[in-house]
């Protein structure tokens, strides 16, 4: 196992001497597309499922990056987004019995309209009191969620059927899923890519830098940060999707604020603004509690506080700026 | 209309214990600008000192009193050993960093002292005053006097009090702080070790009335944010009466808006925040910032 | 830099891919499984272990109840050095934390017995995790024993063969209650604070169905979140429905505040029924016991503070085990008994399994006959069959007295006095 990462290590660094670095890029997106591919044919079964919620988890804070990383805005409130989505599919299988395909397009509508519906007095708000609405946003989700049981099924949620893989696949379930999802994920992560490439991406980043300059060279910036809102609602509504196919079950203890904050902890840690931030901090959401409790038995949080405090002291940017640190000092030495 | 007073009443007692962290919150952010999402967990926790000083035998107030000064010093501690290491990092660093002292101190609480419910000494006597069939408790008056008495201290603090005037400065602008003599990285640990104080102050209140376990604070917190945001973050004053008034709407809504009813309620601080933040950003009691970039 | 962190996440990829791959499925257990069990599952048994996994919340703000498995493991750990295990195998019981957040619970259901190949999961703790996991235990054919939850629907369902409670479910004991007013307050005006969940709603609801046709009536009703700091205002507005008994269906710290809230108020002395949540004497000793005196409650398990068990061999055992196996852990609080109970529950269980595997395991759950549990209350028997999915539903009703709870009455079975529990 050690051997297989020293020698991956080599192998990181020999290209990293030889190979111009654009290029060094797409090989590196390749080699990890392909591994993703490979990987549910090859693990077992728990472990499919736990790279499937990795990659949901992806999605959502893709979401919450474009948002926080690339608009500048900090949302403590985006699991009610990724709640939003959960519940739209869960009620559109459930109660409307629509085929699950179609509930991905309609989950991540449903979850643009309110994110753009949230997003008009949202742009009035900075820092520190958009953290605070949307924190109260997903305090106040639970309560209403359960309030509409007719249609929410209330405190008990929603039971559902996994979407089964097609016969002549020949796959399991878990890997039918895994696909799904990783298929879903690789498209939002390439309508994310070409949306920050475009003038609305620019916009905001220019926003995010500096706002007044922004406006002076003639950005909206209201219509441009609404609509980063949106997006960054549809991205968790897609996430949150996934996960109804993924989980089957829906209630209002799955979507707590304590989700919206770890989602939030979870792209810090990552690292902002980048594309492999948000990937890197779904694996840090979705493993590192485990580790957590495999490290204090007695109580897991002390350990999970830990680690999220000390990967903020070694990587104040995140993990993706310390990885991007120590690969670059590699080259160098050689 | 006794009930309705009641009610009324009812919804002060609430608002104090609202009132009381928010002050703290309100400390921590004028000293360093940031939000401090484990400020109820420390109030919690500096709670625990308390009631384990009380349990090895130590009279009431003078437990107070050791846990008031542990809990200054332990507030300086996180300053120098967690917060400093990441000073000048981007804001939102500091938040997670919050968040992950949020996590740790409420699980540290639990593994020392379990998760189940302690007697906490309430320090004021039972019963209440009763007048036109409206009563008040000795408790809800004790903690309102108490948290009166704080709110006076940190205004003067912050109003007559060099150090209230280096801080500011070093809130507002660190670098020209600085540049100006002021010991900025003494200015921070000072605002963290107060904020620690007043928290405890503010946890040793309410641990009778909503009992001591490891998650005391969560619950409040939401609603010391609307109360800090209502009153503006710059203001104890504002802290005070915004906590006040969030805990009258919130009862009063919960009890007489059928829609709303006692579920919804929590959508009161909601709505609180969000329309002091469309309609007026300061807060009742704060100063319009002007930006000038 | 972006670069070679898209390459960090790669190698961390292929580091999670080289993880683990020894999941095998079958079972590769030896168990005698010959003869009638031939062709069961004897995944995580054999003749000398036994494999169980648990999943409760050991953080976030449900953690209270991560003391359970404590007296669990305390009890296995006793059978396995003191008794040779159950039947000749020593149990490994696997604790695991899900936060009680239902999609963790997932996870950790598939780690538990697809990674670890656990014989069977005993508890998941919660109705949102035990419903999140319980459509994949079924499928997968695991037994899902002893759930810790009193839901109805673990006994209503029928698609659901492989998962079972074991303490009283809500409705059960919302049936004492409503049998004890029909008796003693035949006219009573009832006030109800509730839990604004599954749990607070199947008390509720289950207490409404058991009075109708009475003269018993719910004339308030008030729920909280459990994200409320406090329930102050819910009790004003119950308060001033002058009702003459006050049903408090509460977890443990808000147990601790209505029962408070009630004390405070002097104009308002309802009856006050404290459900079994809350009765912990951990949730009562904070108001102080002279604000509690003639709270009425019910239960099924002995309280390891009631002096009447002080002689009692079971409980002198269960101190003393504790004493050796849990030293750190308080044998008074409750919870640490309620897990003794349930694990000499899955003891007789797995004892009564014609055969040592899966089916044999499930069978047998849904089949106790009247079992004997020592830690029961005496009169209180586990009892299934196949229309009825409830291990126990027979309390006792106590009333609090100077420092402790007493029993009064006789055991009541739900069962006979309102005939089986159907979804």
């Amino acid at each position: 196992m050690s051997s297989a990462i020293t020698s991956v290590k080599t192998s990181v660094k020999t290209l990293a001497a030889t190979v111009p670095a654009a290029r060094w890029r797409w090989l590196a997106v390749a080699a990890l597309l392909a591994a993703a591919c490979y990987a549910p044919f090859q693990l077992a079964p728990f472990h499919v499922f736990q790279l499937t919620m990795v990659l949901v988890y992806a999605v959502a804070l893709l979401g919450l990056d474009l948002l926080v990383g690339h608009a500048g805005q900090i949302s403590l409130g985006h699991g009610a987004f990724f709640a939003v989505g959960a519940y739209a599919t869960a009620i559109m299988l459930d109660r409307l019995a629509l085929p699950y395909p179609l509930t991905l397009p309609l989950a991540a509508g449903t979850a643009f309209v309110l994110g753009l519906a949230f997003g008009v007095p949202a742009v009035r708000l900075r820092g520190l009191y958009l953290a605070l609405v949307t924190l109260a946003v997903a305090i106040f989700l639970g309560p209403l969620l359960k309030r509409f049981e007719a249609v929410t099924g209330g405190s008990m949620g929603l039971t559902l059927a996994k979407p089964q893989p097609p016969a002549w696949s020949g796959l399991a379930e878990d890997q039918w899923l895994y696909l799904l999802t990783l298929v879903v994920a690789v498209a939002a992560f390439l309508v994310a890519g070409s949306l920050l490439r475009s003038r609305a991406g620019r916009a905001l980043h220019a926003v995010r830098d500096d706002e007044v300059a922004a406006e002076v060279m003639g950005v909206r910036l209201s219509s441009y940060k609404t609509l980063a809102f949106a997006w960054s609602a549809m991205f968790a509504g897609v996430a949150g999707c996934l996960y109804t196919w993924v989980i089957g079950f829906v209630s209002p203890d799955s979507f707590t604020v304590n989700l919206s904050i770890t989602l939030l902890a979870g792209l810090v840690v990552g690292g902002l603004g980048s594309m492999s931030g948000p990937v890197l901090g779904a694996l840090f959401v979705m493993f590192v509690p485990g580790i957590a409790q495999d490290i204090n038995d007695a109580a897991p949080g002390v350990i999970f506080g830990l680690l999220i405090i000390a990967v903020m002291y070694v990587a104040p940017t995140g993990l993706a700026g310390l990885a991007g640190r120590l690969v670059k000092k590699v080259p160098r030495k050689e | 209309m006794a009930g309705f007073l009641q009610q009324v009443v009812v919804g002060l007692g609430a608002g104090a214990i609202y009132a009381s962290l928010a002050l703290a919150l309100v400390l921590i952010y004028q000293f360093t600008g940031i939000v401090n999402f484990a400020q109820g967990e420390l109030a919690m926790f500096s709670t625990y000192i308390a009631w384990q000083c009380v349990a090895a035998g130590l009279p009431f107030w003078l437990a107070l009193v050791i846990t008031l000064v542990v809990s200054f010093a332990g507030g300086m501690l996180i300053e120098r050993v967690i917060i400093r290491p990441v000073e000048g990092a981007p804001e939102l660093t500091l938040v997670i960093v919050t968040v992950g002292l949020f996590v740790f101190v409420n699980a540290a609480a639990g593994w020392i002292w379990t998760f189940l419910i302690k007697d906490f000494p309430n320090p004021f006597p039972d019963g209440a005053l009763s007048a036109a069939g409206v009563s008040v408790s000795f408790s809800t008056l004790g903690v309102l006097a108490v948290v009166a008495l704080v709110m006076g201290l940190l205004y003067v603090l912050f109003q007559y009090t060099r150090i209230g005037l280096g801080m500011r400065a070093v809130a507002s602008n660190p670098e020209s702080a600085r540049l100006v003599g002021i010991r900025v990285g003494r200015t921070l640990a000072l605002g963290w070790g107060l904020a620690a104080t007043v928290g405890a102050v503010s946890g040793v209140l309410v641990a009778p009335l909503l009992f001591l376990e490891p998650n005391m604070m969560g619950g409040v917190l939401i609603y010391a944010f609307a109360a800090a945001t209502l009153g503006g973050f710059d203001s104890p004053l504002g802290a005070v009466v915004g906590g006040l008034i969030v805990g009258v709407a919130e009862t009063l809504a919960g009890a007489y808006v059928d829609v709303i009813g006692s579920d919804l309620k929590v959508g009161v601080p909601l709505a609180i925040i969000l329309g002091v933040l469309l309609f007026r950003p300061q807060g009742l009691f704060g100063r319009a910032v002007v930006e000038r970039s | 830099m972006r670069v070679s962190a898209i390459g960090a996440a790669a190698v961390l990829l292929l580091v999670a891919a080289c993880g683990g791959r020894d999941e095998g499925g079958g079972g590769t257990g030896t168990a005698a499984s010959g003869g009638a069990c031939q062709g069961q599952q004897t995944t995580g048994i054999t003749d000398t272990s036994i494999k169980l996994g648990g999943i409760y919340p050991l953080s976030g703000p449900a953690s209270a109840y991560g003391d359970i498995p404590k007296g669990i493991k305390a009890y296995f750990d006793y059978v396995n050095a003191e008794k040779g295990g159950i039947g000749g195998r020593k149990v490994e019981f696997i604790v695991r934390d899900d936060g009680y957040q239902p999609p963790k619970a997932v996870e950790e259901a598939r780690r538990l017995v697809e990674q670890e190949q656990v014989f069977a999961l005993f508890q998941t703790l919660g109705t949102p995790s035990t419903t999140a996991t319980w459509d994949y235990t079924n499928q997968r054919k695991v037994p899902q024993i002893f759930v810790a939850t009193g839901a109805s629907q673990w006994g209503t369902d029928t698609a659901h063969p492989w998962t079972i409670g074991w303490q009283p479910n809500y409705i059960s004991e919302a049936r004492v209650y409503a049998q004890y007013l029909k008796q003693d307050k035949p006219q009573a005006k009832v006030a109800v604070l509730y839990q604004n969940d599954d749990f607070g709603k199947d008390l509720l609801g289950g207490f409404k169905r058991a009075i109708e046709g009475t003269g018993v009536k719910v004339v308030a009703e008030q729920s909280y979140e459990v994200t409320d700091p406090s329930i102050d205002p819910q009790m004003r507005n119950l308060a001033e429905s002058k009702a003459d008994v006050f049903l408090n269906v509460t977890t443990p710290k808000f147990g601790s505040q209505a029962l408070a809230a009630d004390a405070k108020n002097t104009s308002w002395n309802p009856l006050h029924i404290v459900n079994n949540v809350a009765a912990s004497i951990t949730v009562l000793k904070p108001v102080g016991f002279e604000n509690v005196q003639g709270v009425v409650s019910s239960t099924y398990y002995k309280d390891p503070n009631d002096p009447t068990w002080q002689n009692d061999p079971e409980m002198m055992l269960y101190k003393q085990k504790m004493q050796q196996y849990a030293p750190d852990a308080d044998p008074n609080v409750p919870y640490h008994t309620f897990g003794w109970a349930v694990a000499s529950s899955f003891h007789k269980a797995m004892e009564a399994a014609t055969c040592p595997t899966r089916e044999g395991l499930r069978d047998a759950v849904r089949n106790l006959k009247g079992v004997k549990v020592d830690m029961l209350l005496p009169g209180v028997t586990l009892e299934t069959g196949p229309d009825d999915g409830f291990p126990i539903e027979s309390m006792q009703l106590m009333k609090f007295k100077g420092e402790r709870w007493e029993l009064f009455g006789d055991v009541i079975d739900t069962r006979k006095e309102f005939g089986p529990l159907t979804g």
